[in-house]
């Protein structure tokens, strides 16, 4: 049995090669999975409205909300499901909150 | 030398608990299994063990610490029965898919409808599909023996077992027993050392990821593969312990099988009531014999098959209704394992005992009268049969 990570893990492996009780041999593999696709509804930063007051990064239940140097950036819409939290807790109407159109 | 001593079927597995001295106990109280939480708790507070006990508000989470301990890499224990064996069901599904050595002592209990603390065999009967391994014990000295075993057998199949007794018969049952030193049994289990866990800080893992549906039919087959091959960490076990207790171990005993024309086959405490019938009739010059169902997963089918060939014509006995309205569940098992045979027994089913109804010699004097008719040419009929129900006439 291979001690396999994530990447090593695909939709070709057979049943004698997956891990016992798909176990995968690193941590925090979730951040590989896209959970962007479920989204209906997406939320739009809106750069010149933010107040940088950072009250909607620990409100989002998906840790779509990057932070660097003190500032939120635009969102991460590989994780993204578009649950609007973030759009209901900004006290300064800077995120839209519109129909994702593919 | 071994300890000779006296004490229940509860008593029997909580001493092998102690003796085993796990790392992690999830405990929630149900009748019959009850006492042996008690008991290790006992234990516990006389400084005899040094288990993380978990008392917990409910079955669900006693079999949940059980999953969190193993997968964090230590030796988990349990007991339930009935009820509480039901309320575990979302969870034997997470620990054997997840591959997690865990032990669990099932003192067997109806499942209530109508309401029954009464002893059968539903409960671990209703969860022979959820991949966990089941050793059953006909009496106390077995229950101690196999809760010994059980610790290594799941350890080497990565797949989780339950102990078996039957509830109040012999979990409650006080009887002659020989216990194993302490540390002859320590030595026997040695320390759990698994390879990965999640408290391995050096290597991280990730323990019951999603299945979607391109890895979840993977994942099953690799389960059922190693369900097909448990057996040989099973009889190693066995072999080992019989070195170490003179006591023999298989997945089936045969119990006066050699030349027998007709047998019946039973799981627990029954066995030992058939058994008393089989000597009264073997006085008697008939010829009969036992065949008693140890390990029921894996299924022996091929040791049934090999055992119950040479017979002319076997009574199946099922102490849990499956109302597939043709068989329990041994039936319909045994029935599948002997199909394969050119020559078969003719088969009958009695379903028995359910809800703590009493279990006579004269029960098994009935089911081998019965086999006698069928091998001295009776026809057979009905194959799915009750026995000890009041009857009262002709079925609708």
């Amino acid at each position: 049995m291979k001690k396999m990570k994530a990447a090593d893990i695909n939709e070709t492996i057979s049943w004698q090669d997956i891990t016992l009780g798909a176990e995968i041999y690193e941590p925090a593999t979730s951040r590989y999975v896209q959970t962007g696709e479920w989204r209906v509804m997406t939320p739009v930063f809106k750069e010149d409205k933010c107040k940088q007051c950072l009250l909607c990064v620990p409100f989002c239940p998906d840790s779509s909300i990057p932070v660097s140097e003190g500032r939120r950036t635009d969102f991460d819409f590989y994780h993204c499901k578009g649950c609007g939290i973030c759009v209901t807790v900004c006290p300064f109407d800077a995120i839209d909150y519109v129909r994702e159109e593919k | 030398m071994a300890i000779r001593e006296r004490m229940s079927g509860n008593e029997a597995v909580a001493t092998a608990m102690r003796q085993i001295n796990p790392d992690v106990c999830g405990a929630f109280p149900i009748t019959p299994s009850t006492e042996i939480p008690e008991y290790f708790s006992q234990f516990m507070a006389n400084g005899l063990v040094d288990t993380q006990f978990v008392p917990v508000e409910s079955e669900h989470s006693a079999m949940s610490v059980c999953i969190g301990a193993s997968a964090a890499g230590a030796r988990a224990v349990t007991a339930t029965s009935s009820a509480g064996l039901a309320y575990m069901w979302e969870l034997l599904y997470v620990a054997a898919s997840s591959r997690l050595p865990i032990t669990m002592a099932v003192s067997n209990r109806a499942l209530t409808g109508p309401i029954s603390i009464g002893n059968d065999h539903s409960d671990s009967m209703g969860a022979r599909d959820s991949g966990w391994l089941q050793i059953y014990a006909e009496n106390n000295q077995e229950v101690y023996d196999n809760f010994i075993q059980g610790i290594l057998i799941t350890e080497a199949t990565r797949l989780p077992v339950m102990i078996c007794q039957d509830g109040f018969i012999t979990s409650h049952g006080v009887a002659n027993i020989e216990l194993l030193e302490d540390e002859k049994v320590r030595d026997f289990v040695g320390e759990y050392e698994p390879e990965e866990y999640l408290l391995n800080a050096e290597n991280p893992l990730a323990v019951g990821p999603y299945g979607t549906a391109p890895y979840y039919m993977e994942v099953k087959r690799a389960q059922a593969q190693a369900m097909k091959e448990a057996g040989t960490a099973i009889l190693d076990v066995a072999r080992r312990f019989e070195e170490l207790s003179g006591r023999s171990y298989g997945f089936i005993e045969e119990y006066r099988m050699e030349d027998a024309e007709m047998a019946v086959v039973a799981i627990g405490s029954s066995a030992g009531t058939g058994k008393a019938a089989v000597d009264q009739l073997r006085e008697e010059g008939v010829k009969a014999g036992l065949v008693k169902v140890r390990v029921f997963r894996p299924f022996p089918a091929k040791e049934l098959a090999e055992a119950l060939g040479k017979v002319k014509a076997a009574a199946i006995m099922d102490k849990a209704e499956s109302f597939s309205g043709c068989g329990g569940p041994m039936f319909a098992e045994t029935r599948s394992a002997l199909y394969d045979l050119e020559q078969r027994p003719a088969l009958v089913n009695y379903i028995y005992g359910l809800g703590g109804r009493d279990v006579t010699v004269d029960h098994f004097f009935h089911v081998f009268r019965d086999l006698e008719e069928i091998c001295s040419g009776g026809e057979v009929g009905e194959v799915y049969r009750y026995i000890g129900v009041r009857d009262g006439g002709a079925e609708k």
